[in-house]
C-alpha cells in the first residue's frame, strides 16, 4: 500500500460509501444535517490524516467512529439543552464507538431514501436530497445537472432539511397501508433522475451517464433492500432501456428512433437480466405500472425489426396500463402504437380529443406531425413538428425534429 | 360564548425583535388571562414553508408540499392534533370530513424552550 492517499481515491470512497455511512449516521442521531456535518468532517480528518499516514484496514469503519466522535462532541457543546433521552443516546454513541470495527453496520439507507422522498417535499427537493445524501453527489454537480446556480441549490436542499426537522417527518420505512404510495414517491424520484440522463445538457462535470448509473444504483438498493414488484418493475424497465441507449444516438450524435434503430447494437446481456427480472415481478400476479411499462419495452425489445413488433400485444399493455394510469400520455402512447395496425385516419382523429391536454407535450406534436405526414396531409403535418421543435428542450431531439420537417 | 383568534400576518413583517415581540405576546397572555376572557395559551405557527397539504380524493390521501393553493377555500375551523410524526398526523387530517371535498394543512405548533 502506498503511503499517500490521493484525493481522487477520497473521492470515490466518498462516492461509494457515503450514502451507507450517512444512512446509518442518520439512524444513530435523527437528523440529516448534523450527520452530514459530521460525516464531512470526519472526511476532512481523513484528508490530513491519510495524506500523511497509511490508509486504514477499514476506511469505512474509521469514517464511522470519527464521525461519531464529531456527534458526541457536538452534543456535548449542546449539552445545558439536552434532555435525558438524549444524554442516554450520547452515552451509548460514546461507549459504541470502540468497537466499531468489529461489527458490520446495519443498512439502513432504505429508511433515508423514503425521508428524501417524503411526498410532503416537493419533486425537485426529493430529486435533490436524494441525489446528495443517498449518491454523495455535491450541490454543485446536482446544479449544473438540472440548470440551477449552486446557491440555489444549496438553499433547496437548506430548506427540504429544515422542513424534515421542523415538520417531523419520520426517519423510517413507512408501515403497512402508506407502502404503496410513498414506495410509488420513491420510484417516482429514481425514474425521474433516470429520464433526466436523457436530456442533454453541455460543459458539466455530471454525465448524462452518471446519472443514468445513480439512478440504476438507487433502483438496485430498494429492490435489495424492499422487493417489492413495483421496485423490479422499474428496474427492469430502466435495465430494457439501457440495453437500447447505444441505438439510440448515430455516430454523429443525432437522435435515431426506435423504427430506425439498428437493433444489432442492443445490447442482449441486459435485455436477459431486464427480462428475468420482469418476468420475476409478474410472477407475484400485482402488475403495476412500471411493470406494465418494461412489459412494452420486453416486447420491443423481442422484435427483430420494427414491423414484426406484436403491436396487438403492445396495444392490450397501453390499454392496462391506462385502466390504472388513465393519462393522456398514456392514451397518445396507446394511439402512436395502434396506428401500426388500424388506419391512421382514425386515428388521427381520436387524436383530436387530446389536443387540448397535451398541448404543451412535445412527444403528442412529434407523434400527429409523423401521422398526418402518413396519412398525405404535409400542411398539418409542418405545423406539428414546428410546435414540437418550440416544446423541445433537448438539441439532439431538436435537430432530429428538424431534419423530418425538411424532408416533408 | 367563544371566540377564536386566528392570527393572520406577514411573516417577515414584524416591526419588533424576536425577544421584544415573544416579551408582547407574554404581556398580553398574562393581561387577557387576569382578565378572564383566555380560553388556552394559545399557538405560533412554524413558518409556511413546513406546511404540508393532505386531500381526500377517490378514497386515497393526495399529500404535497405547501400551504393550501385553492383561494376560493376558506379557512373554516381547526383541530390541535399530538402526533409523534408528521405521517401520524397526515394520517388523521386524512380522516376529517372536508378533507374528502377540501384541504387540510398541516403545520406544526412552534414549540419555546
Amino acid at each position: 500500500m502506498t503511503s499517500k492517499v490521493r484525493q481522487t481515491d477520497l473521492a470515490r470512497l466518498y462516492r461509494a460509501k457515503s450514502g451507507r455511512i450517512l444512512a446509518y449516521l442518520v439512524a444513530q442521531c435523527g437528523d440529516i444535517q448534523l450527520a452530514e456535518d459530521a460525516l464531512q468532517d470526519a472526511f476532512i480528518k481523513a484528508t490530513t490524516d491519510w495524506s500523511v499516514g497509511t490508509l486504514p484496514d477499514t476506511p469505512e469503519a474509521w469514517l464511522i467512529t470519527t464521525a461519531k466522535r464529531n456527534l458526541v462532541d457536538v452534543w456535548r457543546q449542546q449539552q445545558r439543552h439536552q434532555t435525558l433521552q438524549q444524554q442516554f443516546a450520547i452515552d451509548s454513541l460514546d461507549s459504541a464507538t470502540s468497537d466499531e470495527a468489529q461489527q458490520e453496520i446495519p443498512d439502513e439507507r432504505l429508511k433515508l431514501i423514503f425521508t428524501c422522498c417524503h411526498p410532503a417535499l416537493n419533486r425537485a427537493a426529493q430529486v435533490a436530497l436524494t441525489l446528495k445524501t443517498l449518491c454523495g453527489l455535491n450541490p454543485r454537480e446536482i446544479a449544473r445537472a438540472y440548470l440551477v446556480s449552486e446557491t440555489a441549490m444549496q438553499q433547496r436542499l437548506v430548506r427540504a432539511k429544515q422542513k424534515i426537522r421542523a415538520a417531523g417527518i419520520a426517519y423510517a420505512v413507512p408501515s403497512g397501508e402508506d407502502l404503496p404510495t410513498r414506495l410509488a414517491s420513491v420510484l417516482a424520484v429514481i425514474y425521474l433522475i433516470y429520464n433526466e440522463s436523457h436530456t442533454a445538457f453541455e460543459g458539466q462535470t455530471l454525465s448524462r451517464t452518471d446519472l443514468a448509473n445513480e439512478a440504476l444504483r438507487l433502483a438496485h438498493l430498494v429492490c435489495q433492500l424492499l422487493p417489492h414488484p413495483e421496485a423490479n418493475g422499474l428496474l427492469a424497465l430502466m435495465t430494457l432501456h439501457q440495453a437500447r441507449q447505444q441505438a439510440r444516438q448515430s455516430a454523429k450524435g443525432a437522435y435515431v428512433p426506435l423504427a430506425e434503430q439498428d437493433r444489432q447494437q442492443w445490447d442482449q446481456t441486459q435485455i436477459a437480466k431486464g427480462r428475468t427480472r420482469l418476468i420475476g415481478a409478474l410472477s407475484q400476479g400485482n402488475p403495476g405500472p412500471y411493470q406494465l411499462e418494461a412489459a412494452i419495452s420486453a416486447v420491443h425489445c423481442e422484435a427483430d425489426s420494427w414491423h414484426t413488433t406484436d403491436w396487438h400485444q403492445i396495444v392490450r399493455l397501453y390499454q392496462r396500463l391506462y385502466e390504472l394510469v388513465p393519462s393522456p400520455v398514456v392514451k397518445l402512447n396507446e394511439l402512436v402504437a395502434a396506428a401500426q395496425i388500424v388506419p391512421v385516419n382514425d386515428i388521427l382523429k381520436q387524436l383530436v380529443q387530446l389536443e387540448s391536454a397535451l398541448e404543451d407535450y412535445q412527444p403528442f406534436h412529434a407523434a400527429r406531425a409523423d401521422l398526418s405526414a402518413r396519412a398525405g396531409q404535409p400542411e398539418q403535418a409542418r405545423r406539428d413538428y414546428q410546435n414540437a421543435i418550440r416544446l423541445s428542450r433537448n438539441q439532439v431531439e431538436k435537430a432530429y425534429l428538424q431534419l423530418k420537417l425538411t424532408q416533408l | 360564548m367563544q371566540y377564536m383568534a386566528l392570527i393572520y400576518a406577514a411573516e417577515d413583517a414584524d416591526d419588533v425583535d424576536l425577544n421584544t415581540l415573544i416579551q408582547q405576546y407574554t404581556e398580553f397572555g398574562e393581561k387577557a388571562a387576569a382578565a378572564g376572557v383566555l380560553v388556552d395559551d394559545g399557538n405560533a405557527l412554524q413558518p409556511v414553508s413546513t406546511a404540508t397539504t393532505v386531500r381526500l380524493r377517490n378514497g386515497k390521501a393526495e399529500i404535497t408540499d405547501g400551504p393550501f393553493a385553492e383561494t376560493k377555500e376558506q379557512l373554516g375551523g381547526y383541530y390541535i392534533l399530538d402526533c409523534d410524526t408528521l405521517d401520524t398526523a397526515l394520517h388523521w387530517a386524512a380522516q376529517i370530513p372536508s378533507a374528502r371535498y377540501g384541504s387540510i394543512e398541516v403545520r406544526p405548533v412552534m414549540q419555546f424552550d
